[in-house]
């Protein structure tokens, strides 16, 4: 399991190259020649809102997140990174997909009776 | 003769060996004990009991505890421990609420009819209050005990909400370990799974690879968790990994299915997937057999 999980995990970052750093805290995010889409998120018990995110390929996106009511995570397994969601923060994600697929995300800090459904997943059309 | 499934393991010299048959369930049938002159003995693991859940995917949740320990009573050789390994109760925000729940569960397992008896905490009742309540009722959330030459570890990978055992608690471990000798039988006792089972499902300890890194060097580790709701097994090296059932609903296999949903309650089979295990140990815990039983035997 571990070496299929290592294996699409390779593939994967293939799929989804961050544009320069990958997540920031508050503001910070790198300067750039063209500025990325930002897609705002909230992430509160038990949801993200949207917990589906559609993307294009090649495009880059900044996931702007903002947690209501607890430091909610996000786990992006796939792409072997995760973050905590600190409310009273922006959180960014910048990601850059370069092909089509479906990335799932997770929350992995428990949360109450609900946390097994906080769960979403980018849909990246080519 | 009732129907059982029965497992067995073998961890000898690191290795592990699965068999199915009934061999071992045919030598308990004919009263012979797991905890002779030998040395060998026998404990039972229940976990998962989620002791206040209220839902469609068990109906019968008020009762299915009791009946395990009525179950558990019946054994015809009494274990010589019995360990529940986390979610003793169903998360809730309210902390009068958990703490009651806490004390509920106590109150029924005080029914068991052997006496000791060893609780760990899962994340539905230690991660919202980092184990406050449960450390109130049941002491501490990691600890360490042997038993006829096993090395017994519990783990606590839950009070953390992010599924972390710490710097602190791995502090410990490395200390705890140093004692021993490489080649001490070890049985680890957790709630979440040590190893990256399922991360989309949150089915992993963020610094589970830490904990397996100092047990590494040990010749027979043997770590039994709950969490998942379902049996598994699995190796990491020559470590051996075996998930319980639940006591109050199964869920689907790692990853067969998008979101991690209960399995939906089989009025025609009720308490179909649940179930606990004996854990007979011989040869000085060096070979471990895995038997296990329904809820209710028939």
């Amino acid at each position: 399991m571990r070496t299929e999980r290592t294996s699409r995990r390779r593939i994967l970052k293939g799929v989804f190259a961050a544009a320069g750093a990958v997540a920031f805290e508050r503001s910070g995010v790198a300067q750039s020649v063209a500025a990325p889409r930002t897609i705002e998120m909230i992430a509160r018990r038990f949801v993200y809102e949207p917990n589906e995110i559609a993307l294009k390929a090649g495009e880059r996106v900044v996931i702007a997140i903002r947690s209501l009511d607890f430091v909610h995570g996000m786990n992006i397994p796939d792409l072997g990174m995760r973050l905590d969601l600190v409310p009273g923060r922006v959180t960014r994600l910048e990601l850059q997909p370069k092909a089509a697929g479906t990335i799932d995300f997770v929350c992995d800090n428990f949360c109450g009776d609900g946390h097994e459904e906080m769960h979403g997943r980018f849909v990246v059309t080519a | 003769m009732q129907r059982r499934d029965f497992l067995a393991l073998a961890a000898l010299g690191g290795g592990a060996v699965f068999a199915s048959g009934l061999a071992g369930c045919a030598s308990r049938a004919d009263g012979m004990t797991a905890a002779g002159s030998t040395g060998d003995f026998y404990f039972v693991q229940l976990s998962d009991t989620h002791w206040g859940y209220q839902g469609p995917a068990n109906p019968d949740a008020a009762v299915t505890l009791r009946k395990a320990v009525a179950t558990v009573n019946a054994l015809p050789t009494p274990p010589e421990f019995i360990v529940f390994t986390g979610d003793l109760t169903h998360t809730t925000d309210d902390p009068v609420e958990r703490r009651r729940r806490l004390a509920e569960f106590k109150s029924i397992v005080a029914d068991l009819k052997v006496k000791t008896v060893r609780f760990m905490p899962g994340e539905h009742d230690a991660s919202l209050d980092r184990g406050a309540a449960y450390q109130e009722q049941f002491g501490e959330t990691f600890y360490a005990f042997d038993h006829k030459g096993v090395h017994f570890i519990a783990i606590d990978n839950v009070s953390d909400p992010g599924a972390k055992i710490g710097e602190e608690q791995l502090a410990w471990l490395r200390g705890d370990l140093a004692k021993l000798d490489k080649q001490t039988p070890i049985v680890v006792l957790a709630h979440r799974p040590l190893f990256d089972l399922a991360p989309k499902w949150d089915w992993a300890t963020r610094d589970g690879a830490q904990a397996l890194d100092l047990l590494m060097p040990y010749a027979n580790v043997t770590v039994f968790y709950g969490h998942i709701h379902q049996e598994h097994h699995q190796m990491t090296g020559h470590i051996a990994h075996h998930s319980a059932k639940s006591l109050i609903f199964a869920l689907p296999a790692p990853g067969s299915q998008p979101n991690r949903t209960p399995l939906p309650w089989d009025s025609g089979v009720p308490y179909k997937g649940l179930g606990f295990r004996e854990i007979e140990a011989e040869d000085t815990g060096r070979a471990l057999k895995v038997t296990e039983f329904p809820v209710v035997r028939a």
